[in-house]
């Protein structure tokens, strides 16, 4: 009898071999941490230690093959195209090997090269090998953006197009469909919508690029991930959110992650594109992301009362919800 | 009457149980959980220790702002409509002192270590 993990070596080798003629055997595969449905693996192609490596991504077949896309994102399949499209424009992401079909057996994913680096915030924020690439990492996510936001539109009909009052009114909907009185949340709420940006540009936009989605390495930004939340929207949401001070970490003092300086990362942003940086619209889009985070994190409590997800996890994360109020009060009422 | 242990030494011995005994034997995904399973532990300890009195101060705020009885939850659901309808302004003191007393209240259970928090009330 195979585990299941023996089975998987076996149906991932004839794909491996596809792009791989020289790989026969599957080494060391190892499940990583990843999402309720979605698995995350790594492998090597060879026995030594040190050589090549990649990790598979996938919705195995028997949850439902085909993600038509996660309760926010868009498909693996769609991902995986992304992460192409990035390469081309100069962005720092791993490389796609394969893009998994139906026929295959293996659901719905894909294979990229492994990339060698940290994501974990807190191991990143102490550790110190990677100490002297901190100063320079909020340039070069700076410089890295606008590559990102020139990333070309078509054939990818299926990312969202939002506007800020698109935003805005999804959150607040979501907030509403909750039900419960959150007098601070109703505060921002009103503020925000006061200040709606209009006429803004609409560009690529990564969704999600903040601290604890960036490979770092000794040398710095090594790679861009989780690409999931890629949607049309105003760039100045890209660098709003990774200064949304529940991505600090801790290090409070430290706008960019906990890491760097907002001068740091718009100055990177400036030279790359050759356009100025909109404060004001990324002061609006910071403000939102507390707001935006608080929401997702009280959200869950549906899932939780719901009996769709009991975890201890599940439950404790709505009483995150406090930290945002005290980021949202901290921008809003005082000049912080 | 019941006997002692009280329901504080109860939690805390559970808590201090996950954390010395069970959080070193486990390993990736559980050694997080149980980890999150003691803080929840501390949450209601600390609520336990604060809440009525912090819940007596947040109706007595309430009740002047809004000019009006009602329990914790009535209330805050005036003040949201309040807010959200236009009827008291976002640069009301009252409203603003309010919602900070609030919120420092809801972080000292919550999560008494976050570095905001801390920052706010010069720890």
């Amino acid at each position: 009898m195979s585990t299941p993990s023996e089975e998987l070596a076996a149906q991932l080798l004839s794909v491996v071999r596809s792009f791989e003629p020289e790989c026969n055997k599957i080494h060391d595969l190892t499940r990583l941490s990843g999402g309720a449905s979605q698995e995350m693996w790594s492998f090597r192609l060879t026995d030594d230690a040190n050589g090549p490596a990649c990790v598979l991504r996938r919705q195995p077949p028997e949850r439902g093959g085909e993600s038509t896309g996660t309760k926010l994102g868009i498909s693996l399949t769609d991902e995986a195209r992304l992460y192409t499209r990035a390469a081309e424009q100069g962005v720092p992401v791993p490389k796609i090997r394969h893009t998994l079909a139906p026929e295959e057996g293996l659901g719905e994913g894909f294979i990229m090269n492994h990339v060698e680096g940290e994501t974990i915030p807190q191991k990143i924020l102490k550790s110190e090998s990677l100490a002297p690439a901190l100063p320079k990492l909020a340039r070069q996510c700076g410089e890295v953006l606008p590559k990102i936001h020139s990333i070309a539109l078509d054939g990818l009909e299926v990312l969202p197009r939002l506007d800020a009052e698109t935003v805005w009114r999804t959150y607040r909907d979501l907030y509403d469909q909750c039900g419960h009185p959150n007098p601070v949340f109703e505060y921002a709420f009103r503020w925000l919508e006061e200040r709606l940006p209009r006429d803004h540009a609409m560009t690529f936009v990564h969704g999600d690029f903040r601290h604890g989605n960036l490979m770092i390495g000794p040398d710095g930004l090594r790679a861009v991930l989780d690409w999931e939340l890629a949607q049309v929207s105003d760039p100045m949401q890209d660098l709003a959110w990774i200064c949304v001070p529940s991505w600090r970490f801790g290090r409070i003092q430290n706008p960019v992650g906990g890491f760097g300086r907002r001068e740091d990362l718009f100055e990177g942003y400036e030279a790359t594109s050759g356009t100025k940086v909109d404060v004001d619209r990324v002061r609006y889009w910071e403000i939102f992301g507390s707001l935006r985070w608080g929401m997702m994190c009280r959200s869950m409590y549906t899932m939780f009362a719901s009996g769709q997800d009991r975890s201890v996890e599940r439950a404790a994360i709505p009483r995150r919800v406090s930290e945002t109020e005290i980021d949202l009060l901290r921008a809003l009422l005082q000049e912080s | 009457m019941q006997d002692p242990p009280s329901p504080e030494e109860l939690l805390k011995t559970v808590h201090d149980f996950l954390m010395n005994v069970a959080l070193p034997k486990l390993e990736g995904h559980d050694a997080f959980h149980a980890r999150v399973a003691a803080n929840s532990l501390a949450i209601v300890l600390r609520s336990m220790s604060l809440s009525p009195e912090q819940d007596e101060l947040e109706l007595g705020r309430l009740r002047d702002l809004l000019g009006q009885e009602g329990d914790l939850m009535s209330l805050n659901r005036e003040l949201c409509r309040r807010i959200r309808d236009g009827e008291i302004g976002l640069e009301s003191e009252a409203l603003q002192q309010h919602l900070w007393e609030t919120t420092l209240a809801k972080l000292a259970v919550d999560q008494p270590k976050y570095a905001s928090y801390r920052d706010e009330i010069g720890a």
